[in-house]
């Protein structure tokens, strides 16, 4: 074919679509202890991609990496088609103003009110002042269904669940384009995780908003998720394998033949158990159970 | 497995260089660690005047610390100094009385809390009530996640939070060094002249001659050094607080004893500065008696 009719194709064709954030062969080491080892992800924009895995799998340290509240030891993060490691101070306070970060445990400020709390964002970049920022506030406020009471209350005399609704307005008052939610349902009874879900939800209807949310909660992952990824603990994979054991959308979850993952989507403890009990045997060389030695379940015989 | 470091030797004396190895190392890591954590906190200071001179602090920042810090202080301050001054007084008074020189007791009391016992004093209390509370607090922002939410929105944790409080330290410490040292002289006074009955003409005489501008000066300007302590090494151990409530607790004790202990070794630094600048300008010194 034609050179000039490939290049008129190729500007006819829509642009390929670049995604808003991507990490390059990213890991994050302490000391000796890998915590993530050469993760690769690209996340599309407007997506809501769900991170889970165990305890301990490194699933918050990624969330934290990704904008900048934890260097990379190897790797780079590419938000916007900006690699945020080589931004200068400047350049990265200017592009924070486009991440939104719900914290686990909210991380109101103890020492402000709940105003100050959600307008720290606004006075911090210098947008908007005044009426338009108090109009702001309280619009913030009703999306997250919260009384405006509660503007002039300490985060200490509100509950868990509602100081987390706070957190959420506050990530969302400079209608950030990521919003990244750290465990949002983690602590909450199953009617406040499940009004936590539906913020999430209805966050991503009323902005252009890419989410992406760490959790153990399944229900919240399937609910809320077009994408899930699992991550599972640097030091029980064996040689070569990747990190992520899991990387699509939430239904393929039950056809996975990974039985790692099927363990975790399940909530099964597997082999875990056994590993416990040759830990304490080894540790307790005269104790070899767990369980009281005068108690038969019956298991002798399998 | 450890290979034995001195495997020629006979075992008694394999035991002993054993042993002195276990103690020589343990002291190696202390030393190790201690000039780490020295040069940590310098590099933490050297963050803090950087961004003190790069961004002005916000006044919603600066007014609550300098409450804390100067208003919320001043009453202990005050307290603390009127008991050190009258019990100078009652220490001093016998010694000074059987060589009859009862009356240059003022001098005596108003020197040592001038020159000495008035700044190391509001020191003392504002590591105390403010060292650390600065680092349980910090300490706690950290634990909860607060300094990452700061950063998160764009603000630098040192600039909001350690440059506030490293002014007020620094800006405040010298009028609570002067408080203390003005309710130490009236302790002392109040104690040596109502109590003991010294005569008020000669004692306030003898005040007057052998009490300087210099003294005072000294005083004030040892301060300023330990209030900058204070508020770095507090920061400082906010910032580097170790996760749960003993963590909070363990930076708020460090806070204060390493406050106190760098205060005392300042002291001695810059008394022996201070001694040089004196002596360079007034060969011949102030004699007492």
């Amino acid at each position: 074919m034609d050179e000039s009719i490939l290049n008129q194709l190729a500007s006819d064709s829509p642009p390929a679509t670049r995604p808003i954030l991507e990490t390059r062969g990213m890991s994050l080491q302490f000391g000796r202890q890998v915590v993530l080892k050469d993760i690769s992800v690209k996340i599309s924009k407007g997506e809501t991609v769900a991170i889970i895995g165990e305890s301990g799998c490194g699933k918050t340290m990624f969330l934290k990496a990704l904008v900048g509240l934890l260097n990379p030891t190897a790797g780079s993060v590419i938000f916007d088609g900006q690699d945020i490691q080589q931004l200068n101070d400047r350049d990265m306070t200017n592009l924070r103003k486009r991440f939104g970060f719900v914290f686990q445990n909210a991380a109101l400020f103890d020492s402000m009110t709940i105003s100050q709390n959600i307008a720290f964002p606004l006075r911090q970049h210098g947008v908007p002042k005044g009426k338009q920022a108090q109009n702001l506030i309280s619009d913030r406020l009703s999306e997250v269904g919260l009384p405006s009471n509660v503007l002039s209350k300490r985060p200490s005399q509100l509950s868990g669940g509602m100081r987390k609704r706070v957190g959420l307005a506050r990530a969302l008052i400079l209608e950030p384009d990521l919003l990244l939610y750290d465990e949002p349902t983690t602590g909450l009874d199953p009617i406040m995780s499940d009004v936590i879900n539906e913020l999430m939800m209805r966050t991503r209807k009323r902005y252009p908003v890419t989410s992406i949310f760490v959790t153990h909660d399944m229900h919240s992952a399937r609910k809320v998720a077009d994408r899930v990824i699992m991550l599972y603990p640097y030091s029980r994979l064996e040689n070569g394998e990747s990190q992520i054991l899991f990387d699509g959308p939430p239904e393929q979850l039950d056809n996975t033949r990974d039985k790692r993952v099927k363990q975790f989507v399940n909530g099964e403890a597997g082999e875990r158990l056994m590993e416990m009990l040759a830990s304490r045997s080894k540790r307790h060389p005269d104790t070899l159970n767990l369980v009281d030695p005068n108690h038969n379940d019956g298991t002798d015989e399998e | 497995m450890a290979t034995d470091p001195f495997p020629i030797m006979n075992s008694t004396s394999n035991r002993l260089l054993k042993n002195l190895h276990r103690v020589m190392s343990a002291w190696g890591s202390v030393v190790v660690q201690g000039i780490s954590t020295l040069g940590d906190i310098s590099l933490f200071a050297f963050q803090m005047f950087a961004w003190m001179f790069r961004a002005r602090p916000k006044r919603e920042t600066l007014m609550p610390n300098f409450y804390a810090v100067g208003v919320l202080s001043l009453p202990v301050v005050a307290l603390t100094g009127t008991f050190i001054g009258m019990v100078l007084a009652i220490q001093s008074y016998h010694q000074f009385k059987n060589i009859g020189l009862e009356t240059r007791l003022g001098a005596v009391i108003n020197m040592s809390l001038v020159r000495e016992l008035g700044p190391v004093l509001a020191a003392t209390m504002l590591a105390g009530r403010v060292g650390s509370a600065m680092a349980a607090v910090l300490g706690t922002m950290r634990v909860t996640e607060q300094i990452d939410a700061l950063v998160s929105m764009g603000a630098n944790p040192i600039h909001y939070l350690v440059v506030p409080r490293f002014l007020a330290c620094v800006l405040l410490i010298p009028a609570l060094t002067v408080m203390a040292d003005f309710m130490g002289i009236v302790g002392g006074y109040f104690y040596s002249v109502i109590i003991l009955g010294i005569d008020h003409a000669q004692y306030l005489r003898n005040s007057r001659d052998f009490v300087g501008g210099f003294d005072l000066f000294t005083g004030v300007f040892k301060s300023i050094f330990f209030g900058a302590t204070i508020a770095i090494v507090s920061c400082y151990r906010g910032f580097h607080c170790q996760p749960g409530a003993e963590g909070v607790g363990r930076a708020a004790t460090a806070a204060f004893v390493q406050s106190f202990v760098m205060i005392l070794a300042l002291d001695i630094v810059l008394n022996i500065f201070l001694d040089a600048v004196y002596f360079a300008i007034w060969p011949t010194g102030a004699k007492l008696f």
